[in-house]
């Protein structure tokens, strides 16, 4: 009994103390975001600032940037992104699971072989394709080329498979078009589904930075990590505790999104591993 | 039976006309289906990452209107610059920190977790939380934390009696505190992959070790939690090393690749001639390194997820 008090108390100090080390970021930028800068560049270790700066920091955050702007523009982009990603992949899913038809393991084969390109090794002709296209700096260019997602008809076709025929087969006899028992049999069916792949795909393109980087230059374009960077550069400089600000505002959607949710967002970001 | 025969002719037929046209009906639904997916795949996939390849072979530059076949040169180009070199060898360096560093941790923080009842969905969450977090933000939050004159690294460290570092601007540290970072993002992301492993492991297992007077800790450790942790373990390995060999994020925030290349990184690399010299070709060249070394993890995976390891 004494053994087990005993792991159970260093257990709790282990695993503490490295949680600790994981949040330490997160705290001090939340600490940072509300301190004044003279206690900023006070070369001592302190928590709790003693003057409450926040309301000054997050206001030059917000009004030096156009930083709500910055995250209309990630909010746009990713809604984007998802929804154009689930109208492309989720008939040809329908295709894959459940007709028959010539070139039909072609077909798969390919998608399973297109798994395996990783964004970045494409970005140069996605780029040239888009100034082709005069969507460089806009929001095409930055929702376009995610607009096919194999891996949503990868995952879309794996769920699929498990709805059963005859469901399929009554809503035919029931005069339901293909399209109509793709939209209106098989996505009501597959929405735990779609959630796991939307926290998944919307989590990724927030967060994303290689893609917007070469395809956005001007201001207004800025997706959130771009402008958390361009805040730094331009106008923050060395004002740690704005910088901190804005930092703040950006992980937070994804953060409490997060903390409300944990099961599911666990789940759609794990999930991308299984591909 | 003549009649008979003659009566029941039209019918078979209509029926199989009806089936021909049931299956070819079916044929082009499916691809009418299929076609958007199969056009963007052909645009943004298949055709790109052929192009990339092709380009590698060429002299082509953005912007220039003539384009040769140049044969292997890139390839040259690149086995006789030695910033290609350090950005290969710091590359693998940041993997081979990141790779056994956060899956060794990740496994024993999970197993440390799952131990015990209190403070598991807790310390759960924590850890997962730097994977929520946007990296690149994060970036900037990391960067102060290891300024040299007030960061909070520095500071806590003095509190021990330790001197700091100018952490990112040392050429001998800088690719460890990249490194460090990648770490403490992958972390969880591993942890939560081995909790679903552990929580897979049938609990009869584990029953039948005590009937069999198996000793807790370590030999139960080696004889069941590991060989069926198997699976997961490679798949661990496999999603964290691709993760790592694509790090750019931090590269591009926190040093550019400096001081002196010292943390220059395959895809910052490639980005940088891509689109800061616009030395294209040579960029694709450096991609198709770069896809290589992706693809050939891939394969590895494939190979050995079929084969299912253990079992």
């Amino acid at each position: 009994m004494g053994y087990d008090r005993l792991f159970s108390m260093l257990r709790h100090l282990i695993l503490a103390s490295l949680a600790l080390i994981f949040l330490a970021p997160f705290i001090w930028m939340v600490v940072t975001s509300i301190k004044p800068e003279d206690e900023i560049f006070l070369n001592e270790l302190r928590i709790i600032p003693e003057r409450f700066a926040g309301y000054e920091n997050y206001r030059i955050a917000l009004t030096e940037t156009p930083l709500l702007r910055f995250m209309l523009n990630g909010l746009i982009v990713t809604v984007a992104i998802f929804l154009s990603q689930v109208a492309v992949a989720v008939p040809a899913a329908y295709a894959l699971a459940k007709l028959q038809f010539k070139g039909k393991q072609v077909l798969f084969i390919a998608i399973l072989a297109c798994l395996m390109i990783p964004p970045q090794a494409v970005s140069i002709p996605w780029y040239l394709l888009m100034y082709k296209f005069g969507w460089l700096d806009s929001y095409a260019g930055l929702v376009a080329p995610f607009s096919i997602s194999v891996f949503g008809i990868f995952l879309m076709r794996q769920f699929f498979n498990t709805v059963p025929d005859d469901l399929i087969s009554a809503a035919r006899l029931d005069g339901y078009s293909e399209l109509g028992i793709v939209w209106k049999i098989m996505v009501p069916t597959a929405i735990p589904a779609l959630i796991s792949f939307g926290i998944f795909s919307i989590v990724a393109h927030w967060n994303d930075y290689f893609w917007p980087l070469i395809v956005v230059n001007s201001q207004e374009m800025l997706t959130p990590p771009l402008g958390v960077v361009a805040f730094k550069s331009d106008e923050a400089g060395d004002s740690y505790g704005p910088l901190m600000a804005a930092a703040t505002i950006i992980v937070a959607p994804l953060v409490i999104a997060y903390l409300l949710a944990q099961k599911r967002f666990i789940e759609g970001i794990t999930m991308s591993g299984m591909k | 039976m003549s009649v008979a025969s003659v009566t029941s002719l039209p019918v078979k037929n209509t029926v199989l006309v009806e089936n021909m046209s049931a299956v070819s009906r079916e044929q082009r639904s499916a691809w009418l289906l299929s076609l958007p997916a199969i056009a963007l795949m052909i645009l943004f996939l298949i055709g790109p990452i052929l192009s990339v390849i092709a380009l590698s072979f060429t002299n082509w530059q953005l912007g220039m209107t003539n384009i040769n076949w140049v044969g292997l040169d890139n390839y040259r180009e690149m086995i006789g610059d030695s910033t290609f070199w350090k950005a290969f060898n710091n590359t693998l360096m940041y993997v081979g920190i990141v790779l056994p560093v956060s899956v060794i941790g990740g496994l024993l923080v999970a197993l440390l977790v799952e131990t015990r009842m209190a403070g598991k969905a807790l310390y759960r969450t924590l850890f997962f939380l730097p994977v929520m977090g946007t990296l690149i933000a994060m970036s900037i939050v990391w960067e102060y934390i290891l300024q040299p004159d007030f960061g909070l690294l520095n500071m806590v460290l003095s509190k021990f009696g330790m001197s700091g570092e100018n952490w990112l601007n040392d050429k001998d540290t800088v690719i460890y505190v990249l490194a460090g970072i990648g770490v403490w993002h992958q972390l969880g992301y591993n942890l939560i992959l081995f909790t679903s492993g552990l929580l897979a492991i049938p609990c009869h297992l584990y029953e039948a070790a005590d009937m069999d007077g198996v000793p807790h800790g370590w030999s139960r450790f080696q004889l069941i939690t590991w060989p069926m942790l198997g699976p997961i373990t490679l798949f661990v390995l496999v999603i964290t090393s691709i993760k790592a060999f694509q790090v750019f994020d931090t590269v591009a925030v926190l040093t550019q690749g400096g001081p002196g290349k010292s943390s220059e990184v395959l895809l910052h690399l490639m980005y940088t001639e891509g689109f800061e010299f616009f030395r294209t070709s040579y960029a694709a060249s450096i991609t198709v390194i770069f896809l290589f070394i992706i693809l050939l993890i891939t394969v590895i995976k494939i190979r050995f997820i079929d084969k299912r390891v253990h079992y």
